[in-house]
């Protein structure tokens, strides 16, 4: 078997007296989609933003192709951030810039690729998830929640990444909506081939987007398998969460 | 554990927070110093942060340092009337201006307008994620959001002082000539011939240095704020205090080393 593009072996992570992660354990292959599901609290943001780097584990390791992502450093993690691409739940597109300049960030600051080359690039991105260059001038605050969600995917794919991250990608859209932001994720990650990891609670958007579903619970990964095997689990919790049921294992996180 | 332990325990948990708190200060603030005098840096973004907090901070400036020339002249006036001594309203005014107030004036009004301004805007930057986007796309938020901002304000605080300066005391000889009967030309000849060049630049040296707070205040509580409006906002507040309060209080420090080496 080939080495996974991504690893997470015993990742642990506490805030003050609360553990949120308990050992996860997962690894994802290239060119697949593995879809993280679980309820409000169970550790999905945190297991994501420690997989990015953007925090460091208290115990357990993160391999990126191999690299140990809490241990890079500098250029080495610039070149391993410069094969990641992320979609955040909110978009999290700069207020402050344009939508070009949003979708041609890395090109411009990091890769210092020239203005209007840059330009032109974004909005060839920009078409591929459906978006005119007419857009390409105006600011985040000018368009829609989906379309940001669009200019957050276009900046996510734009240099061609081997791994992409998808937090709660349909979250705040219109049923429509998301599930044209969910066909735009397939096609894109099918025309890269990279290898996707997204966490959700909308299962619509999983059956949609997953090659294999795993499911977090109380911080660590308690199932795991095809997406087409989700609803056959025979694991109360995932039954439970996949029916949408207040009753059963899982106490609704009020 | 007894009861008569507890007082203890409570002032040792507040002392190690307060040592906690002020370890992460320092931390913070000499990395984004080190981000901003090493490469690489962001020349677009400090350009437009130096007309965000220069150039858009012009008029506040100029406003508060014409009414406080005028006022400081009235006063210096009245009091200096009881000693025979009114003919020192130029002289007092411009030294008062020059060496204290302009910068002082300067920096409180851009700990209100400016360093407050910054905590939101990184506030709300830190709350939607946006920072954590910088990171992902491997542009260190130090370098492209901080540094820029630090860089800005030391280079235009400065610049915001010798405007302030002229205003204030402009401010102060149209009282004089308008109210006080003075002529304008002894006036302004009496302002020139009793300031000396270690004035300004005392005044110019404490300016970068509250700039420098100024930025670093906005900075860090922004880059600190919790989720939510109450978040942004408090963080807001909490750099405007604190950038307030060491402004006052390092214009003291500053003031005292200035007398010290005689400038």
């Amino acid at each position: 078997m080939s080495v996974p593009i991504l690893e997470l072996k015993g990742v642990e992570k506490r805030f003050g007296g609360n553990q949120v992660l308990r050992g996860v354990d997962l690894d994802v292959a290239s060119a697949t989609s593995l879809v993280v599901i679980g309820g409000s609290g169970s550790g999905k943001s945190v297991m994501l933003k420690n997989a990015l780097g953007l925090m460091i584990p208290d115990a357990g390791q993160i391999l990126f192709d191999g690299q140990d992502v809490t241990r890079s450093q500098g250029k080495d993690r610039d070149r391993m951030r410069a094969r990641i691409g992320m979609l955040f739940q909110s978009a999290a597109l700069f207020d402050s810039l344009r939508v070009w300049e949003n979708v041609a960030f890395r090109l411009v600051q990091v890769d210092r690729l020239r203005r209007k080359e840059a330009k032109a690039r974004a909005i060839e991105t920009l078409r591929k998830v459906r978006l005119g260059p007419d857009v390409a001038d105006l600011y985040p605050a000018e368009i829609s929640g989906g379309m940001q969600k669009r200019v957050g995917l276009a900046r996510a794919i734009i240099s061609q990444p081997e791994l992409i991250f998808f937090d709660e990608p349909t979250t705040g859209l219109d049923p429509i909506t998301a599930d044209a932001i969910n066909d735009l994720i397939v096609e894109q990650v099918e025309a890269l081939g990279a290898a996707t990891v997204s966490i959700t609670h909308d299962m619509a958007s999983a059956r949609k987007i997953a090659d294999e579903i795993a499911m977090l619970f109380e911080g660590k990964i308690i199932w795991r398998g095809a997406a087409s095997d989700v609803d056959v689990s025979g694991n109360p919790y995932v039954e439970q969460f996949v029916q949408g049921l207040a009753e059963g294992p899982i106490q609704p996180g009020f | 554990m007894p009861l008569l332990l507890r007082p203890f325990q409570l002032l040792g948990s507040a002392v190690l927070g307060v040592l906690r708190a002020l370890g992460h200060l320092v931390m913070f603030c000499g990395s984004v110093l080190w981000s901003a005098i090493t490469p690489r840096w962001y020349f677009g973004e400090i350009g437009r942060q130096m007309v965000r907090i220069g150039f858009y901070s012009l008029p506040v400036v100029g406003l508060a340092a014409v009414f406080i020339g005028a006022a400081l002249a009235l006063n210096i006036y009245v009091g200096g009337a009881r000693f025979n001594a009114e003919q020192f309203v130029p002289t007092i005014v411009v030294l008062g201006i020059t060496r204290e107030l302009g910068p002082v004036i300067t920096g409180l009004m851009l700990a209100g307008r400016v360093s407050a301004g910054i905590a939101a805007e990184v506030g709300a930057m830190r709350v939607t994620e946006q920072i954590d986007a910088l990171t992902t796309l491997s542009a260190s938020p130090k370098r492209y959001l901080y540094a820029p901002r630090l860089i800005a304000a030391v280079l235009t605080l400065p610049l915001l002082v010798v405007v302030a300066d002229i205003i204030g005391v402009a401010g102060g000889w149209l009282v004089g000539v308008n109210s006080l009967g003075f002529d304008s030309v002894v006036y302004l000849r009496n302002t020139l011939d009793f300031l000396e060049m270690s004035d300004v630049t005392a005044g110019l040296i404490k300016s970068g240095v509250f700039g420098a707070i100024i930025a670093l205040m906005g900075c860090y509580y922004g880059d600190r704020s919790q989720a939510g409006a109450t978040g942004v906002g408090r963080a807001a507040t909490l750099s405007m205090v604190s950038a307030a309060v060491l402004v006052l209080a390092s214009n003291y420090v500053l003031s005292t080393l200035f007398v010290e080496f005689g400038l």
